[in-house]
């Protein structure tokens, strides 16, 4: 059984729904953080697999790939951040308690 | 074949590592498994032809990212209390259920134009001059050098000490 784009397409869909499952049920703030590095893996996989078996000459998928990458950097590194600030005020990250915003 | 079974090995790989990320107990043990998902991620897209992508997701996801997020995990000393779940897990479940039958039915429907040319081999040199060309994508690439440049400042001003 030769591997088609179907296969690439589908394992992203896994990924992506692992990764949104985690993201919406963790309650520690880095591991969300995590999931959401895993949601954006899964789109890059998709786009890479789009772009080397509908345009193989043109590479468009891989360019955008290379942004998602840019954006998931600068998100984690401002995250990361964020989280650490926090715990610097509130002494956990757990987003249970996360709630000075909720009304 | 050989790329049929490497296919299947990363597939597996990541999928299984990506759940560790999810339901293993321990923080830091899901940081180092988020690290095995980025590098069978990277081998996946070797079997794509997209090798400077590799190595590009080997560096700065294996070499840059990861590495911030283990210090997260280590300076917020949560990996004692662990990685519990919220009372939204059945809920969360049957949204990502739902959405994974949606994806995998449109994938399976879709008529694809698949292309019969070959990929191109070593893609830097294309890819360059896709990126920096006239009629190419160079002002993305300055705004995406502007959007780290403000990312960094911005987190060093969030964390530092008053």
């Amino acid at each position: 059984m030769t591997i088609g784009l179907q296969h690439y397409l589908v394992l992203s869909a896994v990924l992506f729904c692992i990764g949104l499952f985690g993201a919406l049920t963790r309650r520690n703030a880095v591991v969300i953080l995590m999931c959401i590095e895993l949601m954006l893996n899964a789109v890059n996989i998709s786009l890479v697999a789009f772009s080397s078996y509908i345009v193989p000459q043109l590479l468009t998928g891989q360019v955008f790939a290379i942004f998602v990458m840019v954006v998931a950097a600068a998100e984690i590194a401002v995250g990361l951040a964020i989280v650490l600030a926090i715990f610097r005020g509130l002494a956990n990250i757990d987003t249970n308690n996360i709630n000075l915003l909720k009304w | 074949m050989g790329l049929a079974a490497t296919f299947w090995i990363m597939a597996v790989v990541i999928v299984v590592a990506a759940l560790g990320v999810v339901f293993q107990r321990n923080v830091f043990r899901a940081a180092l498994t988020l690290i095995l998902c980025f590098i069978a991620v990277a081998g996946l897209y070797i079997t794509l032809s997209a090798d400077f992508l590799a190595a590009v997701q080997i560096l700065v996801y294996v070499g840059a990212i990861s590495v911030l997020i283990i210090l997260a995990v280590m300076m917020t000393r949560e990996v004692q209390r662990g990685n519990s779940p919220n009372k939204m897990e059945i809920p969360a479940a049957i949204v990502a259920a739902v959405l994974l039958g949606i994806l995998v039915y449109t994938v399976a429907n879709t008529n694809w134009k698949i292309a019969t040319a070959a990929p191109l081999s070593p893609t830097t040199v294309p890819l360059a001059t896709r990126l920096f060309s006239e009629n190419g994508y160079i002002l993305p690439v300055e705004i995406g050098a502007v959007l780290l440049l403000a990312a960094i400042i911005g987190a060093i001003v969030i964390t530092r000490e008053k």
